[in-house]
């Protein structure tokens, strides 16, 4: 059974804003893309903007059978709520083997939100957007035309 | 990066509260422990406090150079702009139903403006410029024969603007010449202790003070009302303080708030020059190290301990949530921050797009600040600078839309 995710957030350091998880994806990401140029992606999405204060751009590589997901990075402008929920997409698209994209396809927000421990609940709709994001790289990917 | 134990918390957040001075303290702990009385009570207990709220009272109007029934002592500075706003505005609607305020005032001012418009009054919100000063020809053809009041803060507390309020009475009284003339607040809780705040240099009729922001305590603040200007309470079922403002008296509060003020005053010049010197050499090194770095406000006619800037491709919360994991506490304007997810409407005033909101940072120095700890933040900052942006999707965004 999905677990609702607590609004406040804040189980074992009631004076931090944040839960340990998501402080420690703020301030460990995993899986941040540094050197895009040399990046060999299958796909990318990119979702919000500069004005709403959140943006996201994540690339994604698909394996050889094209069902799963290999590799996702990603790189983010937002508060700490935005970066952490992003790295914790992209720890969630690539454990056990890889999310297969039908799956990943269908992530959604309150998923990514259980992992972190809950977030703040004004943080929900601007700051997740991660798997808006991975959606977006998937069907950049499946509209390429097939090598 | 590591979330590592800080060892010592470097402050930079005292526009938004300062720490107690220990001069304050120790007049103010006796108080507590000691004279408990009623001021209106006749026994010899409310009369010990009486006469300590008294002394207090004469103590705040010499460091004002006003008269002591010519200060209203209040719970914050929240409460003394409300009751300047709403008290002006009842007490003197006879005269007319318009006032102005500027765009960028406290909401303690705007909010109770908005409820008199939702009254029947009306405001004008004076626009400002890129520095966030009003214009003074925008005020002249804002003031009618209905303006009662007008209400322009001293110093910003965000972008740490001055105001020039002189001027602004000057040209209010020239206006109105010997006709009856609106009544003039000015907020100066950013100012107190960093700028000369005599009400009769200013020329103002009405000033907030707060005692949180001068090394005092909070929860008290006070109304400078010059002698003869009608007020409506907003709290009433009291004869204290000329029934402009019921409830028992805060003595320990006040006798503190006392004594910081005097502390502020007698020392504004060195405190105003020592932390000049502090500010700007902390802002050419944010800029050496940081070269899209810009500052917000006016460089010149601004407070001496605001620095308010804008960091381009990393949001106000993350460097401020990184700051604070090394120690440093500061704020910022970005929406991602407030609890309603609205930019700063300050910043919005002086023509900041939001994304570059989103980017503010503001630091406000004290006098307990030393040029160790901003060396120690240029550093800090500088450090987070290339992190955030290293993880920023804003310049890959910005360089290559995607099509």
């Amino acid at each position: 059974m999905t677990k609702i995710p607590d609004i406040n957030a804040c189980h074992d350091n009631p004076s931090w804003l944040y839960s340990d998880i998501v402080k420690d994806h703020f301030f460990r990401p995993r899986n941040v893309l540094i050197d895009e140029e040399n990046y060999q992606s299958d796909g990318v999405g990119i979702v919000g903007s500069p004005a709403c204060g959140d943006m996201m751009v994540v690339w994604i590589q698909v394996n050889e059978d094209k069902t799963r997901i290999k590799d996702c990075k990603w790189r983010t402008f937002g508060c700490a709520s935005a970066i952490a929920s992003t790295s914790m997409m992209s720890v969630m698209a690539t454990e056990d083997g890889g999310m297969l994209l039908k799956h990943a396809k269908r992530l959604s927000p309150e998923a990514i939100i259980e992992r972190l421990d809950g977030l703040p609940a004004q943080k929900y709709h601007c700051s997740v957007l991660g798997h808006q994001a991975l959606r977006e790289a998937i069907e950049d990917f499946e509209a390429k035309p097939a090598t | 990066m590591p979330n590592q134990t800080i060892n010592k918390t470097i402050y930079l957040d005292n526009a938004a509260s300062t720490p107690l001075d220990p001069a304050v303290f120790a007049v103010m702990q006796p108080i507590l422990q000691e004279n408990y009385g009623n001021p209106s009570s006749l026994h010899q207990v409310g009369r010990k406090a009486y006469d300590t709220l008294i002394a207090a009272r004469q103590s705040v109007a010499d460091s004002l150079a006003v008269e002591p029934n010519e200060i209203i002592f209040t719970g914050s500075g929240t409460e003394s702009d409300n009751l300047a706003i709403i008290g002006l505005a009842h007490a003197n609607q006879s005269h007319g139903r318009h006032i102005i305020v500027s765009a960028i005032e406290h909401k303690a001012v705007l909010v109770a403006a908005k409820q008199l418009e939702a009254e029947g009054f009306t405001v004008t919100y004076l626009p400002v410029d890129e520095y966030g000063r009003i214009r003074i020809e925008d005020l002249l053809n804002s003031l009618t024969p209905k303006t009662i009041l007008v209400s322009i803060m001293y110093a910003n507390n965000e972008i740490g603007t001055i105001q020039p309020i002189s001027l602004i009475v000057e040209t209010i009284h020239e206006h109105y010449k010997n006709k009856w003339c609106p009544i003039v607040h000015t907020d100066a809780c950013q100012a107190v202790g960093l700028l000369p705040v005599a009400p009769h240099t200013l020329g103002v009729d009405a000033m907030t003070i707060n005692s949180a922001k001068i090394y005092g305590p909070k929860g008290v603040g006070l109304l400078y009302l010059k002698a003869g200007t009608t007020l409506s309470p907003l709290i009433v079922g009291g004869e204290q303080e000329w029934k402009r403002r019921a409830g028992t008296e805060n003595l320990a509060n006040i006798v503190g708030f006392a004594k910081a003020l005097a502390l502020a005053v007698v020392n504004t010049e060195q405190t105003a020059t020592q932390l000049t010197t502090l500010r700007d050499e902390f802002i050419t090194n944010l800029k050496t190290n940081i070269p899209t770095l810009f500052l917000n406000g006016h460089p010149t006619k601004r407070l001496p301990n605001n620095v308010h800037i804008c960091i381009p491709d990393i949001e106000g919360e993350s460097i401020l949530l990184m700051l604070d994991a090394h120690g440093i506490c500061a704020s910022t304007g970005s929406a991602c921050s407030a609890h309603d997810l609205e930019p700063s409407y300050v910043l919005s005033a002086i023509g900041l797009r939001d994304d570059v909101i989103h980017g503010s940072i503001r630091f406000s120095l004290g006098k307990y600040t030393t040029e160790e700890d901003l060396r120690y933040t240029v550093d800090t900052l500088t450090n987070i600078y290339h992190t955030l942006f290293s993880l920023s999707s804003a310049p890959i965004v910005n360089k290559s839309p995607k099509s």
